[in-house]
């Protein structure tokens, strides 16, 4: 793509920004944190920018980010209607991740592109197309010389054998043009090899396979290019991954810069980067991932007797701004996704300032001074029986970063980061961990979440670094670092502590509680000592240019040296801790929210000073607040930071409120150490979080609550559910989100759960409530202390019983009686100011009586209703995003300036429920099942979905369908859908298979549900779930494409579930709608039945009309 | 574990002539070190550091804090031997990971007799060279105390001429396989295109490699070769080495210069650079803290092109006080200093930074086909 204007092209006044859509594995906060970047550096630049996203739970979507904001589903027919009605001059697909990219070929193919004369900006479609398809990719390195994995296409098993011979195993097998690339895999045995290779060579059409080398075990190094118009090129940074080839590198522990490189090797790779960014025609970043050969013991260790013919090879492009670019520009200050915005309309890169330095230009390369670790975050405390095995396909839904002068203490500071429980590198518990899953302690050594930890522990007991590294492949390098942080666990054992041991201590990253566990101490002793010796951290700046140059971005990590270059900052200020990595139940919501508060302090002339450990966030950008710490998110991290911006004595204020649960995790800490807290107390955190104190303060306002209670023995338990009446929700009382939390329907099943599922002590409590199967709502509100305002009530589809971050939730409440909005109403005011909440808190309720699930075009239930009370969190929450947008209250603005002591009435506004507005919006849960191997996709209390899609429109069947869009759940009409009910969901299954006849639905069901089905006289084809017994079995139906859609309840009985897993997962994997629950499953018949095939597309802020009078 | 983090370390002190003193510990020979300290922003390449003859009566601190990780191999060296006064770095890494690597940082600092230090804050070194200038330094394990009194008598860098502690005594001839005793038969297999003499004020190897892999016949000279023997040599072209300390010192090149220029083909690289825009009458400059590192911007004002290049200099070209007929090429865009000049007749161009890389990145290598086009252009 030239950027040489003739005169035919017309001047880029407008440009289309495509973002990345739901948080998905492989997809997160990161192109939030480059889409609004881009937006903000194409506006500064004159550009009017049109933006769509179909992710609420985005900075890149509120308004003032882009000049006409579109949330709505990306797909290319809207796309199309928002270009014909915008008629920009240009699209920028680049900062939206795959997602963008595959639009963009979309849009192209489709012929819109041309239709309005719109160009695409930034990668050329060819080289889209060239680093997606890997024939053409292979036909471009061998075009530019650079090198590429060997490999042979053979025709038969013969000449598959002789390849084997000449490069050994072992070698991975493609099958030409099979679907999604089935039959494909690597062999590491000659068995294999025969096994895979003969499979494939029958599934390919013409009976062809690739074979290639596979280089497993070598050296993965990535390098972030940027090119401009002129074909200046620079690359910001390389990165060194530790654990090497075979993880993918998104699922690696990865260093920056590399560590294990000479010069020769560093500046090879960067001139086959350039090479190839260069051949590819990009204008912006890039990515581009080598594999190098590795070190001669680890070569050894692979016992390859293959000679390689070149030191490195390419492995893959990504031709746009990728996770690995966020991280690059968090690693190194250098903001990749402005410049490549910039870069996209034109500007040379020595055109565009380093708004770092303030004072040099973009067309330099970053110094780093000092060692940044990354280690991605895994959902597997979630889910202990997914496949923990890590491969070529992502299952990380997060990550964090640190930044220190040492390698070792980069390490430990990410991983105290990572937020599992307070599991520093001492936790021993992987081998206990790994053996749930079915993993021996050598199969903990090959690539998986808990290999950080086996390493160690085997270190610890003496494995030498050699053994270690043939199990591994990790360099001896990374090894050698390890081993000494394990020296000095021995000296922190054995010796007595003095201020230089502890001095070495905190240079290797050693936190206070590691220190303390192995010295014999509390953590708050060694704190003492350290202050006493006067050992406390510096901070440091990250500054892209080693200290070269003055710099004025206020960016910070500690380390323990002498010189301190943040002295504390003049004037009033308030501490924003983030909410750290993406993990399921604290996602980028919580980053929103903190980056709002930030903006909202600055804003009040209070400086600002964020904490977080995410690279992939807005939060941690560079101007986001007035000066930002990045560091773990725990006691010790926090509390430095306050004592380095403490002046006289006074320590600034903490706001928690907004970084999900690690925030609200911190306030008791904080308050105990006498550190001031912003907005509601420790003490009002407590109430809300300590199930005995919260149900006597409930009951002091007369607000119902399921009843139930906590214990603390298995016998304590049966008691308590014998009283309260089964089904009950069981839930340990020391985690929250929903984690391990459980809807149980008899005794032997409580028994179950509590001895295995979980543990019951006196010091671990677990909750135990009688489950109400009613409507579920929720409310954010936000309390001054004399007032409480209500932005929207927001009711779920799916009942009681599913996570309310699973659920999807309508707004506003379309299906509430007059009598229970009041009731809800009066609640959310009285809890508020009883509970003496300063700012925000939400609240789930359950409506009891009337039908549990209330179809928005059927005859309003006049039943008697009670609303319970389910939980109350004293902090923002997941739909603080969401409501904003659909209320135009800005909530966590608002609620940061009650904190600093604004009131309501200061502000404008008044108590109560705010008018609801002329509109229906749905937020829908979107999950990435397809990634998690061994993970079952049922929606229980446990949340499972990692994003979020919005559907808004004028009307309720309009905001539904594209809620449906958005999130992939959409039906057709004629579609064949699967049933397998369970039979207590029978009977109220019975509208939903007539709506679905209704809708032309061919019906296919197991064999209960078909003779139910046909009992009633409608028609439906019985399929076995017997998968070895006859053709077609269920797992047949879906994987032929016979069904397009999957509902499936669950009885709650495990065997069952187990039966069902296969036909859940089956449809996981094949990505259709699996339903199940019975309300998600009726709200997507209504909407392809309500349906007029029409549905409206405007700018997020036309929606927004308040009601009159 | 033997690191900078080690139980059996020595204190060592980096004294400033500030009145600074930095507390770390003892690496490399246990002798005092004394001279320029200067700071690199390079992430890689310690060892063509080391052993780059520029750094000739410098202490040198890396600001990447952790150095010695790929040990010491016998392929990049840049020239006989460590050429840095001592070594100041934040951690040293005495378990390097490379197969190429025979020895770690410190035993070839040990073996050479070269003093450094570890576990300093290196950036805060360099933040006060940044905002104070570069200053002399001492390396001592003795007492700091007495150093700093030691330093005030001490020989400044900028009164040293460096380039005789570190030219060839005697011309050489480059190989595939390195080094080889003069005598200008011609040995290699194929004839060689042209015959490039390097005038060696502190060359760095991979210049010589360069050329020589672009099928030249390169002969290396010493800095005092005169003339008239250059020219008696029937050279196509002459390469104006880089090398150590301030240009002004160093007429007995410059006169030489003078009388080369616009008889052959000429390029200067940093010092031959320096001692180009001299021989012609222009003056030079002392940079308040240089520019060492591999990620400088430059210019080239004719086709508006940036490159990113290594550069290791302290003193730089006053652009005006250049002679009619010498133009500047090239610019820094950190600092718009004069990075590169042109002679409007003469065959003859200059760069201030390192084409030949090593350590840095390779983009600037096209500089010396550059250089050769001009000198088939002239011998036509």
């Amino acid at each position: 793509m030239s950027n040489d204007l003739d005169s035919t092209t017309p001047p880029l006044e407008k440009v289309l920004v495509i973002g990345s859509g739901p948080i998905v594995i492989g997809q997160a906060a990161e192109f939030d944190y480059a889409g609004t970047q881009a937006c903000k550096a194409l506006r500064e630049e004159g550009i009017s920018v049109v933006l769509i996203n179909s992710n609420p739970a985005t900075i890149m979507t509120d308004t003032d980010i882009a000049d006409h904001v579109y949330i709505e589903p990306l797909t290319v027919e809207v796309i199309e209607r928002i270009i014909a009605r915008e008629r920009p001059q240009g699209v920028l697909p680049t900062l939206g991740g795959q997602t963008g990219l595959n639009l963009a070929v979309a849009l192209s193919d489709a012929g819109v592109l041309d239709r309005y004369n719109v160009r695409l900006l930034g990668t050329p479609l060819e080289t889209i197309r060239k680093a997606e398809d890997r024939e053409f990719f292979r036909n471009f390195l061998h075009d530019i010389g650079e090198p590429e994995p060997p490999n042979r296409t053979v025709n038969s098993m013969e000449e598959a054998r002789e390849y084997c011979d000449l490069m050994g195993l072992p070698l991975v097998a493609r099958p030409a043009y099979t679907l999604g690339g089935t039959g494909g895999g690597i062999a590491n045995t000659r068995e294999k090899f025969e096994e895979i290779v003969s499979n494939g060579l029958a599934l390919s059409p013409i009976s062809q396979v690739l074979l290639e080398r596979s280089l497993v075990g070598w050296k993965e190094i990535e390098y972030e290019v940027i090119r401009d118009g002129d074909d200046n090129c620079i690359t910001v940074c390389n990165m060194e991954n530790l654990d090497p080839m075979g993880a993918h590198t998104g699922d690696s522990i990865v260093v920056a810069p590399s560590q294990t490189l000479t010069d020769k090797e560093y500046q090879m790779l960067r001139t086959a980067s350039l090479k190839i960014i260069r051949g590819l025609g990009i204008e912006g970043g890039c990515n581009i991932q080598m594999a190098l050969r590795p070190h001669p013991r680890v070569a050894e260790a692979l016992q390859a007797q293959w000679e390689p013919d070149s030191d490195y090879y390419i492995i893959e492009v990504n031709p746009r701004v990728s996770r690995s670019s966020a991280l690059a520009s968090k690693a190194t200050g250098y903001p990749i996704a402005r410049v490549s915005a910039k870069i996209a309309v034109g500007k040379r890169l020595h055109e565009i300032p380093n708004a770092v330095t303030g004072k040099t230009g973009a067309a330099f390369e970053p110094a780093l001074d000092y060692c940044v670790v990354k280690i991605p975050r895994w959902p597997f405390d979630k889910f202990p029986n997914g496949d923990r095995q890590v491969t070529t396909q992502m299952k990380a839904t997060g990550e964090v970063m640190a930044i220190d002068r040492s390698f070792e203490a980069a390490l430990q500071k990410a991983t105290r980061s990572l937020e599992i429980g307070n599991r520093t590198l001492l936790w021993e518990g992987a081998a206990a961990e790994g053996q749930k899953s079915g993993r021996d302690s050598e199969g903990l050594l090959e690539p998986n979440d808990l290999r950080l930890w086996a390493m160690m522990s085997a270190l610890r007991r003496n494995t030498s670094a050699d053994e270690l590294l043939g199990k591994t492949y990790v360099d001896p390098w990374f090894i050698s670092a390890m081993q000494r942080i394990v020296s000095m666990e021995r000296r922190l054992l054995g010796e007595t502590l003095t201020p230089d041991l502890l001095y070495r201590a905190k240079r290797l990253g050693f936190s206070d509680v590691q220190v303390g566990t192995l010295a014999d101490m509390l953590p708050e002793q060694v704190r003492d000592l350290r202050h006493r010796w006067d050992l406390r951290p510096v901070y440091k700046m990250v500054d892209t240019c080693a200290a070269e140059f003055e710099a004025v971005t206020p960016y910070y990590y500690s380390t323990y040296e002498q010189e301190n270059e943040a002295p504390p900052l003049p004037g009033r200020k308030a501490i924003v801790i983030g909410s750290g990595p993406i993990r399921i139940g604290q996602g980028i919501e919580f980053d929103y929210c903190s980056v709002h508060a930030a903006w909202a302090l600055s804003a009040a002339g209070v400086s600002s000073v964020m904490i977080n450990s995410n690279p992939e966030t807005v939060s941690t950008d560079f101007d986001t607040s007035d000066r930002l710490y990045f560091e773990p998110l725990d006691e010790e991290a926090v509390r430095d930071i306050i004592d380095n911006e403490t002046v006289d004595d006074d320590p600034p204020p903490s706001v928690v409120q907004f970084g999900g649960q690690t925030a609200i995790n911190l306030s008791q800490s904080l308050a105990n150490a006498g550190l001031p807290i912003l907005g509601s107390s420790a003490d009002a955190i407590d109430v809300a979080s300590d199930r005995q104190r919260f149900e006597e303060f409930l009951s002091r306002l007369g607000i119902p609550q399921p009843p139930g209670a906590s214990v603390a023995s298995v016998s304590e338990a049966l008691q308590v559910a014998q009283n309260i009446g089964y089904p009950v929700v069981v839930r340990p009382s020391y985690v929250l989100g929903g984690r391990a939390m459980e809807i149980v329907q008899n005794a032997s099943e409580l028994v179950r759960y509590l001895t295995v599922a979980t543990e019951v002590t006196p010091e671990r409590l677990v909750l135990v409530d009688h489950y109400m199967e009613g409507k579920e709502c929720e409310v954010d509100a936000i309390c001054d202390g004399e007032q409480v305002l209500i932005p929207g009530i927001m009711e779920h589809i799916e009942r009681a019983g599913v996570h309310s971050g699973d659920s999807m939730a309508i707004y506003p409440g379309l299906n509430l009686t007059e009598q229970e909005v009041d009731t809800l109403v009066d609640y959310a005011t009285r809890i508020g100011l009883a509970m003496g909440v300063r700012g925000l808190m939400n609240i789930q309720f359950v409506i009891q009586g009337g039908s549990a699930y209330r179809s928005p075009h059927s005859p309003t239930d006049d039943s008697e209703t009670t609303v319970y009370i389910i939980e109350v969190n004293p902090r923002g929450s997941r739909t603080i995003p969401f409501i904003s947008k659909v209320t135009s209250v800005p909530v966590a603005s608002l609620a940061t300036r009650v904190m600093l002591g604004e009131t309501l009435a200061d502000m404008g506004y008044s108590g109560g429920l705010w008018p609801r507005q002329k509109l229906a919006a749905i937020k829908a849960p979107v999950f990435s099942m397809s990634k998690l191997v061994g993970v079952d996709s049922y929606l229980g209390p446990e949340m499972k979905s990692t994003g979020e899609v919005m559907g808004i429109d004028r009307d309720f069947p309009g905001a539904l369908s594209k809620a449906l869009m958005a999130a992939s759940l959409s039906l057709k009409r004629g579609d064949g859908v699967l049933l397998s009910i369970a039979d207590q969901h029978k009977a109220e299954a019975l509208p939903l298979i007539r709506e679905l006849l209704e809708a032309d639905c061919k019906l296919y069901a197991t064999e209960g549900t078909a003779a139910m089905i046909q009992a009633t006289g409608m028609p439906a084809t019985m399929v076995t779930k017997l998968l070895t017994e006859s053709y077609p079995n269920v797992v047949d139906v879906i994987n032929d494409g016979t069904v397009a859609a999957v509902v499936n309840t669950l009885s709650g009985d495990t065997s069952v579930m187990r039966d069902g897993y296969y036909i859940r997962r089956a449809a996981v994997d094949r990505r259709i709608p699996c339903f199940t629950s019975l309300d998600t499953a009726r709200a997507a018949v209504e909407a392809l039945l309500m349906q007029r095939g029409s549905y409206n597309i405007e700018q997020i802020d036309s929606y927004l009309k308040p009601i009159e009078g | 574990m033997a690191t900078s983090d080690s139980e059996s370390s020595v204190p060592a002190y980096l004294v400033l002539e500030d009145g600074s003193i930095h507390r770390g510990e003892s690496m490399g020979a246990r002798v005092e070190g004394h001279g320029e300290v200067v700071f690199n922003t390079s992430m890689t390449g310690y060892q063509e550091v080391l052993t780059d003859p520029s750094y000739a009566g410098q202490l040198v601190t890396l600001t990447y804090p952790l150095v010695g990780n790929y040990g010491i191999n016998p392929q990049d060296f840049e020239s006989a031997k460590i050429r840095v006064a001592g070594f100041i770095v934040r951690e040293h890494c005495d378990a390097p990971s490379h197969g190429r690597s025979d020895r770690t940082l410190d035993e070839y600092l040990k073996a050479q007799g070269i003093p450094g230090i570890c576990g300093v804050d290196t950036r805060a070194i360099t933040r006060r060279l940044r905002e104070r200038g570069v200053m002399m330094g001492l390396i001592t394990t003795g007492s700091p105390e007495a150093a700093a009194a030691q330093l005030a008598e001490m020989p400044r860098y900028d009164d040293q001429d460096l380039v005789r502690t570190v030219t060839a005594g005697d011309r050489y001839r480059w190989s595939a396989e390195g080094p080889l005793p003069a005598g200008l038969g011609v040995i290699d297999g194929d004839e060689p295109q042209h015959r490039i003499l390097v005038t060696d004020v502190g060359l760095k190897y991979n210049i010589l490699r360069l050329l020589q892999q672009r099928g030249c016949e390169v002969i290396a000279v010493p800095a005092e070769t005169s003339a008239e023997d250059m020219l008696a040599m029937n050279p196509s072209g002459i390469l104006l080495s880089p090398g150590p300390g301030d240009p002004q010192l160093l007429d007995y090149v410059v006169g030489n210069v003078r009388q080369i220029l616009g008889r052959v083909p000429v390029m200067g690289i940093c010092l031959g650079h320096q001692l180009t825009a001299r021989a012609l009458g222009g003056s030079t400059y002392k940079l308040p803290f240089g520019h060492r590192g591999g990620n400088h911007p430059v210019q080239d004002l004719a086709t508006g092109r940036v490159y990113i290049t290594a550069q290791n200099h302290g003193f730089a070209v006053d652009p005006d006080t250049l002679p009619p007929g010498l133009e500047v090429s090239h610019i820094n865009l950190n600092d718009q200093t004069v990075e590169g000049t042109r002679h409007r007749d003469m065959p003859l161009f200059t760069i201030q930074y390192h084409s030949e890389a090593s350590p840095g990145p390779r983009d600037n290598e096209y500089i010396f086909d550059e250089f050769l086009d001009m000198v088939k252009d002239f011998s036509h």
